[in-house]
C-alpha cells in the first residue's frame, strides 16, 4: 500500500537507485527471486548499471549472465516461474522484446488460462526504453499497447523513483506476469524521495499526481513529468489542472480516470508512444463510452506522431510531445 | 553406439508395450471418432511414434518435468496423465487437465510433471531450460525432458535453448522425435543436416541418433542422457528416428510422400514389431500380452466415453484464469 509520507522514513535517490534497491530487497526477502539477463553480473551490472553491487551481494547463481539470446532468456524465465520460482529477466531494450515475442505473448501471457490456472507465470520482464537519448528507431519504441493487447500480461510503466521501487516490489511479488517499462528519460535525470524499506505501490492503483477543476490530463511514465510542468505554468493563470498518472496501464485504474474526468470533464490522454492504435485510443474510447452526455469536449490525445523515432536531435526533439503539445491541447477544451 | 544403461527387465518391456499400445489405441479411437463425425476439431496424430515417448518416460519419474508440442497425445500419455482427464481435455470438457480452455495443442497436467505442450514449433525448448535450471536452483534431480520435431530444429529458439543449457549445464534432455517431415516439407528440403543429432556439436553437449522405432535401443539411450542429466553433467540432444504414419493433420493425404516410403514404414509398424519379440523373447506370453491390450482397450473406451458425456465448460469461467484475481475487463 502506499503509505503517507509523513509517517514513514524517506531519502532522496534517482530512479535507477530505486530499482535497484527494490531488486535488493526482493532478493533478500524470497529465495525464489532471481534475475537473469545480459551483462547484470559485476562489474556492469547490466546495460544501465541496475544490478550494481548485486551481483557481488547474490552471487553468480541469482545474477545470472546470459549470452545475447532473448528467446532463451524469457523461456528460461517461463519455465522457472511455472515450477515455482519468481524470475526477473531483463530483456534489456524494449524493442528486444519483439525478438522474443512468442515466448512472452504465446506462453507467458497463456499460460495460465491454457492450463486453467494450474501453470500461473510470475515473471517481472524489466525493460528500457524511449525517446530522448539518441538511439535511434530500434531502441527506443514505447511498445506498451501491444502487450496490454495481449489478455494475461500486466504492464506497468513508473513516472518517479519511489513509484518505481514500490511499483517492482509489487510486480516482483505479483502472481502474473508483469512487463516493468523504465523510461529512459528518467533514469538519470529524476531524483525524489523514496521511502525505506519494503515499500510497495499496488498495482491497478492511479495516482492523482496533481488535483485539480479545469481539465483532467490522463498520463503515465516519462511525461508525467511534463504532464506536471505544464499544470504549474497554467495555475499561475488561474488554469487548474489535474493530473492523473496511471502508473499500470493493465491493471488499468479505470475508477480514478473516470471520476477525474466526471469533475472535470475535459480530458487530454498524454502518451510518448505513436498515436494509431496507441493505448490513448483505449483510454479515450472508454471516457467517450461512460462519460459521453458529460462532457464538455472531445477527449484529446497528445501523442508522438506514426513514424518510428528519429535520430536527428531536431527530429527526436519533434517527435517527443512535449509541454508545448501537451499545453495547447489543455488550452483548446477550455 | 554402446551404452551404459543396461536393458530393460522384462518388466520394463511389457511397462513400455503398455504405455504403447493405451497410447495407439487413444490415438485409433480418437481417429475413429472424428472420421465418424462425433467429434471435431484439429488433431495429430501420434501413431508410429509411440516408442519415441513410451521408452524415454520408462526413465521418468512422476516428478520429472516433460514439454511436448501440438503432436502430443503419446507425450502425455507416457507421463501419466490419466486418461479420462486427457481425453475430456481432447475434448474441450470441463473435467479436462486445463477445464478445456487448453485442448488438445495446450495440455497441461503439472501434477503429473507435463507442464507444457505448445502449439508453436519450436518453442518448448527455452521453456525446458526454465525448467531445469529451477531443478538446479532448487537443489532437486529433477530431469526435463523436452520432445519436439525434426521441423523444430530449424527456428531459432531451438538454437538459443540448445547453447543456453550447455553454458548452465541445465539437466535437460532435448529430444527430437524425427519423423522425416516438417508439415509437409521432407526432411532435406528445410534442413541442413541429415541427422538433427550432429547439431549437437555446436552446442558441446552429446548428440545421438537412436532408432526410435527400437524400443530397447531407444530405453537405452534415453536412459544414458537422462543420468547424465540427473548427476549434474548437463544436456544431452537425443534424436530419435521414427515416422509419423498418419501425415501432419488429420485428413492430410500425404501426396508429398512417397508411397513405397509410408508402405515401407507401414509394414514396419513397430508396435506389432515388439509383441511379436516380446512373445518371442519368453518376455510375456501372449496371455499377458492380451491381458495388456484388453485393459488398454477397456480404459480407452472408457476414457472416450467419459470425455463424449461429460460437460461442457460453462460460459461463466470464459474470463476467469487470465490473471491470479477476478474475471477479465
Amino acid at each position: 500500500m502506499t503509505i503517507a509520507q509523513e509517517t514513514v522514513q524517506t531519502r532522496k535517490l534517482g530512479f535507477v537507485q530505486a530499482i535497484n534497491e527494490a531488486l535488493d530487497i526482493a532478493l533478500a526477502t524470497d529465495d525464489r527471486v532471481f534475475a537473469l539477463g545480459e551483462d547484470i553480473q559485476e562489474p556492469g551490472g547490466g546495460g544501465f548499471g541496475v544490478f550494481k553491487g548485486l551481483g557481488n551481494k547474490y552471487g553468480a547463481q541469482r545474477i545470472r549472465h546470459t549470452p545475447i539470446s532473448e528467446q532463451a532468456i524469457m523461456g528460461a524465465a517461463i519455465g522457472a516461474a511455472i515450477s515455482g520460482m519468481r524470475p526477473v529477466p531483463e530483456i534489456m531494450l524494449m524493442n528486444f522484446t519483439h525478438v522474443c515475442m512468442d515466448q512472452l505473448v504465446n506462453h507467458a501471457a497463456k499460460l495460465r488460462y491454457m492450463s486453467g490456472g494450474r501453470t500461473p507465470v510470475p515473471i517481472t520482464v524489466r525493460t528500457a526504453t524511449g525517446a530522448g537519448g539518441g538511439f535511434g528507431a530500434q531502441h527506443s519504441d514505447m511498445l506498451e499497447a501491444q502487450l496490454v493487447h495481449a489478455a494475461g500480461l500486466k504492464v506497468v510503466v513508473p513516472s518517479n523513483p519511489a513509484d518505481a521501487k514500490g511499483l517492482l516490489l509489487s510486480s516482483i511479488f505479483d502472481d502474473d506476469p508483469v512487463v516493468f517499462v523504465e523510461m529512459f528519460g528518467l533514469y538519470f535525470a529524476s531524483r525524489g524521495e523514496v521511502p525505506v524499506g519494503d515499500y510497495r505501490v499496488p498495482l491497478g492503483k492511479a495516482n492523482i499526481a496533481r488535483a485539480g477543476s479545469d481539465a483532467t490530463i490522463v498520463t503515465y511514465g516519462r511525461q508525467v513529468v511534463d504532464c506536471l510542468a505544464v499544470a504549474d505554468q497554467l495555475a499561475a493563470e488561474g488554469i487548474d489542472i489535474e493530473v492523473v498518472d496511471l502508473r499500470t496501464l493493465q491493471p488499468l485504474d479505470t475508477a480514478t480516470v473516470l471520476g477525474s474526468v466526471a469533475k472535470t470533464k475535459r480530458a487530454v490522454v498524454v502518451h510518448e508512444a505513436v498515436r494509431r492504435n496507441g493505448f490513448g485510443a483505449e483510454l479515450a474510447a472508454t471516457i467517450h463510452a461512460e462519460l459521453f452526455g458529460e462532457l464538455a469536449r472531445p477527449v484529446l490525445r497528445v501523442t508522438a506522431p506514426n513514424t518510428p523515432v528519429p535520430y536527428a536531435k531536431s527530429l527526436e526533439q519533434a517527435y517527443i510531445p512535449g509541454p508545448p503539445q501537451i499545453e495547447a491541447a489543455v488550452r483548446s477544451l477550455l | 553406439m554402446s551404452s551404459s544403461t543396461p536393458e530393460p527387465s522384462a518388466e520394463v518391456q511389457r511397462e513400455i508395450f503398455r504405455t504403447a499400445t493405451r497410447i495407439a489405441l487413444s490415438d485409433g479411437k480418437y481417429r475413429s471418432l472424428m472420421l465418424s463425425g462425433k467429434i471435431g476439431g484439429m488433431y495429430y496424430s501420434p501413431r508410429g511414434q509411440e516408442f519415441a515417448a513410451a521408452s524415454v518416460a520408462a526413465h521418468l519419474r512422476r516428478d520429472d518435468y516433460v514439454v511436448t508440442t501440438y503432436r502430443g497425445l503419446h507425450d502425455q500419455v507416457a507421463k501419466g496423465v490419466p486418461l479420462r482427464e486427457l481425453w475430456a481435455e481432447y475434448l474441450g470438457k470441463a473435467a479436462g487437465t486445463c477445464g478445456g480452455k487448453g485442448g488438445p495443442m495446450h495440455v497441461t497436467a503439472p501434477e503429473y510433471g507435463l507442464m507444457v505442450t505448445t502449439g508453436v514449433v519450436g518453442s518448448g525448448l527455452p521453456i525446458a531450460n526454465g525448467l531445469g535450471l529451477s531443478a538446479q536452483m532448487r537443489g532437486t534431480d529433477q530431469v526435463t525432458v523436452v520432445n519436439f520435431g525434426d521441423g523444430a530444429s530449424n527456428i531459432g529458439a531451438f538454437h538459443e535453448a540448445l547453447n543456453l543449457a550447455s553454458v548452465w549445464r541445465l539437466p535437460v534432455v532435448f529430444v527430437c522425435q524425427n519423423n522425416k517431415y516438417a508439415e509437409y516439407t521432407p526432411l532435406l528440403e528445410g534442413t541442413s543436416v541429415e541427422q538433427i543429432a550432429t547439431r549437437a556439436a555446436g552446442y558441446s553437449m552429446p548428440g545421438v541418433t537412436v532408432d526410435g522405432n527400437d524400443p530397447i535401443a531407444t530405453y537405452q539411450a534415453a536412459g544414458d542422457a537422462i543420468d547424465r542429466a540427473r548427476r549434474g553433467d548437463g544436456p544431452t540432444l537425443l534424436e530419435a528416428m521414427t515416422f509419423r504414419f498418419c501425415g501432419h493433420i488429420m485428413g492430410d493425404q500425404q501426396v508429398y510422400m512417397p508411397k513405397e516410403e509410408l508402405a515401407a514404414a507401414m509394414a514396419d509398424d513397430p508396435l506389432p514389431r515388439f509383441r511379436a519379440k516380446l512373445i518371442e523373447t519368453g518376455v510375456a506370453t501372449v496371455e499377458q500380452i492380451e491381458a495388456i491390450e484388453r485393459a488398454a482397450a477397456e480404459e480407452v473406451a472408457d476414457a472416450a466415453e467419459f470425455a463424449l458425456d461429460a460437460p461442457l465448460p460453462d460460459p461463466a469461467v470464459l474470463t476467469t484464469d487470465v490473471y491470479a484475481e477476478g474475471v477479465a475487463v
